[in-house]
């Protein structure tokens, strides 16, 4: 049967399993739009495409598949940039759709034209212009095997209006072809019996679990992994929920603001079983002081990412979960009381950030007694900033996937659209936005697409007026000089009523709980407006330039 | 150290633009790439001239093998190789000069394949130390115009740089060999 090309994408869509997109419609998708609703395919109405890209984002974190969003040619397309740019760094795996201007006008700067696949070049794992509507079933099959498989990524299909609305016959590929892509699986049987000795000899022994254990499904090989041998565990922002924070091996967030603890064990160590994680600098501080006296053993799907900012004893490309499946079989139970009594005796002495008593509220406390309330089953969707940090150290994880943010190109604005996604891949779950006043203004337009789509997500606004963590770098290294930091908020509760969305406030530390209490008592979409103090700085902190040993405990 | 890389990727449209797109976003300093058709309909060849340590040059080639359209890179800096390179250039020559540089051209074995009453071209082939001789010999008499192709390089005997089965050469030991050479 002849379809069009609007139509393929339909199909296409239907055929991966998509079940929600989020978009903006406009001139040159308009094909698109015309036929979205012959299929099963709930359409969530954004206010700015940025929000789409972010809502696809969060719904491909927390759903374990594919996010879809889709803008139209010129602006639309851009605006999906900084949301697709996030998904990149973050490895998440996101199919974005863009209609561009007709062919024969492509190049002829007509309006809403721009060259869209050039621009996601660097940000996208790869990206199509489908010049022929015969190639739009290959590309779309194409895009979302890319998407999934390997280390995850952002594809971005470019489709020209004419192609929109060329026919062909439509035929779904059953298979890719793709001669140049064939991600490693399963490690290198060798390396992984070198690992397993290394383990073996190793006295003062961490893991560092990152993202890629979350995305690998390999939460039960990395406990197993960790109880069999006694190895304390540390996790990567991104890593957080890939082992529970409640477990006795597990000592927390690795980093600049990460647990002193941590960050000590981390520094101290003879051997890093790094895991799904990439050495980030937030991660490592100054990179040519990291753990100087450990050895490596790297273990990532992504081989790029091995040797790329830390040298590595032992690499190991593959699959997390299928290689640490093959590691557990290697490996001989022990144990390292004596090294994780120091790290705990470190811990005894510069404990978790915990909450000052004090009669200001201060933001702390927001964060930590909605853990309380929650009894930590929410899920957690920050913003970047301060809040994030807090949110990070306070809320304690036991779950994959309950913490979400953006941690590679820290986009502000993230939160909200993001949590809108998170929810409708995740209906059963609390779902919490923790965000600052500078991030929530910054995509707070999506407060209309929650209520238009009965989302319920609660959020947490932990209103200090200003821009928290740049007024901190101020405060330590630019001698107090707060330009540009400062923030006159609108009023929140009006802003939330003026959207449909029930304000709450609290002002003083008592209130905290009450307010959440309510909040959660509320059907739909809730804001808080915690008005915080603003004077409060982040801790612990490696400076920047500085070793994890030299981290700051404030 | 200068390393030579050989790729071989899809000739299809925007596929220079990737790999060009990612030597600047990565900040990797390419000293001269050479593109061109192949025994294999679809699939072009790059030769590429890298300095950088081996960290650096790991780091290039992982990075093109996640180009989706790159199928093969190797490197091919330690490997008996045949290299060449071609460069036009349009010397000025008067009467007085003329003689001299067809020696010159002549010792070097180039050849002249353009004559105007007041300028030369010459063409010559060889590898990058026997140009910059030339290019040096004659720019006493006025370059008034040149281009070099950049290296090309082959692998010398029955090896051939084919695409393989697309697993990427960097896993498990490849990288440990790699690394280690580092250390």
């Amino acid at each position: 049967m002849k379809l069009n090309g609007a139509r393929i994408i339909g199909r296409s869509l239907v055929e991966e399993g998509v079940k929600v997109i989020f978009g903006m419609p406009g001139g040159a998708i308009t094909p698109f739009y015309d036929v979205l609703p012959e299929f099963p395919i709930h359409h969530v109405l954004v206010r700015h495409e940025q929000g789409a890209a972010h809502m696809a984002d969060g719904y491909g974190r927390a759903s374990e598949d594919v996010g879809v969003c889709c803008a139209t040619s010129g602006p639309g397309a851009l605006n999906l940039v900084a949301g697709i740019a996030a998904a990149y760094l973050d490895s998440t795996p996101m199919v974005a759709i863009t209609a561009n201007v007709p062919t024969s006008q492509i190049g002829k700067d007509v309006f809403q034209e721009c060259d869209i696949t050039g621009i996601t070049l660097p940000i996208t794992k790869h990206n199509y212009l489908v010049e022929r509507v015969e190639d739009l079933a290959t590309v779309m099959k194409e895009a979302f095997y890319l998407a999934r498989t390997g280390r995850p990524g952002p594809v971005l299909v470019d489709v020209p209006k004419d192609v929109l609305l060329a026919e062909t016959e439509f035929v779904y590929p059953k298979s890719v072809h793709l001669p140049g892509y064939n991600p490693t699986k399963h490690g290198n049987m060798a390396q992984i019996k070198r690992a397993a000795a290394l383990i073996g000899e190793a006295r003062k022994p961490v893991i560092i679990a990152g993202q890629g254990v979350i995305i690998s499904r390999a939460e039960k090989e990395l406990l197993k992994l960790a109880e069999t041998t006694g190895i304390p565990v540390i996790t990567t922002l991104l890593g957080i929920g890939g082992f529970p924070e409640s477990h006795p091996l597990s000592f927390g967030l690795l980093g600049l603001h990460g647990m002193a603890y941590a960050n000590y064990a981390v520094h101290d160590c003879d051997l890093i079983v790094a895991i799904g994680m990439r050495f980030d600098d937030r991660a490592t501080g100054k990179v040519e002081e990291f753990a100087p006296n450990a050895k490596v053993i790297h273990i990532d799907i992504d081989p790029a990412e091995i040797g790329k900012n830390v040298r590595v004893t032992v690499p190991i490309v593959g699959d997390v979960k299928l290689v640490l499946e093959r590691l557990n079989q290697e490996i001989a139970p022990s144990s390292h009381q004596d090294w994780v009594d120091q790290i705990a005796a470190w811990r005894e002495k510069h404990p978790a950030t915990e909450v000052r008593e004090s009669e200001k509220l201060l933001p702390q406390l927001p964060i930590k007694t909605l853990y309380e309330v929650t009894q930590g089953k929410a899920i957690i969707v920050s913003d970047v900033g301060q809040h994030q940090m807090w949110a990070a150290q306070l809320y304690w994880y036991n779950e994959p996937r309950s913490f979400i943010t953006s941690g590679g190109m820290g986009t502000m604005g993230f939160s909200l659209p993001a949590a809108i996604g998170v929810k409708l891949a995740r209906p059963e779950k609390e779902v919490w936005v923790i965000v600052g006043d500078g991030s929530l203004q910054m995509n707070v337009q999506e407060l209309a697409t929650a209520v238009q789509e009965k989302v319920d997500i609660k959020i947490a606004l932990i209103n200090n007026l200003c821009l928290g963590m740049v007024r901190q770098i101020q405060d330590l290294f630019f001698e107090k000089n707060f330009v540009a930091t400062p923030l006159t908020g609108p009023d929140w509760v009006k802003l939330a009523d003026a959207y449909g969305v029930p304000g709450l406030r609290a002002t003083k530390p008592e209130e905290v709980r009450a307010v959440i209490e309510r909040a959660r008592e509320i059907e739909g979409p809730v804001l808080i407006d915690f008005q915080v103090e603003t004077a409060e700085n982040v801790y612990p902190m490696v400076k920047p330039g500085r070793s994890l040993g030299e981290v700051l405990v404030g | 150290m200068k390393h030579t890389l050989v790729a071989l990727m899809e000739d299809r449209p925007g596929v220079l633009t990737r790999v060009v797109s990612l030597f600047r976003r990565r900040n990797f300093n390419i000293e001269s790439i050479s593109v061109g058709h192949t025994e294999t309909p679809d699939i072009s060849r790059m030769t590429l001239v890298v300095d950088g340590s081996n960290t650096v040059v790991e780091q290039v080639t992982k990075q093109l093998y996640k180009l989706i359209n790159v199928r093969k890179v190797s490197d091919v800096t330690d490997d008996p190789t045949v290299d060449r390179e071609l460069a036009l250039i349009k010397v000025t020559a008067k009467p007085s000069t003329r003689s001299e540089i067809l020696q010159i051209v002549d010792v070097f074995r180039a050849k002249v394949i353009d004559v105007s009453p007041n300028a030369l071209i010459v063409e010559a082939t060889g590898q990058e130390e026997k140009i910059n001789g030339l290019v040096a010999m004659l720019r006493g008499y006025g370059i008034k115009e040149m281009v070099r192709t950049g290296k090309v390089s082959m692998v010398r005997g029955m090896g051939a740089t084919r695409e393989t089965s697309g697993a990427p050469a960097s896993n498990g030991n490849g990288v440990a060999k790699a690394l280690n050479s580092e250390s």
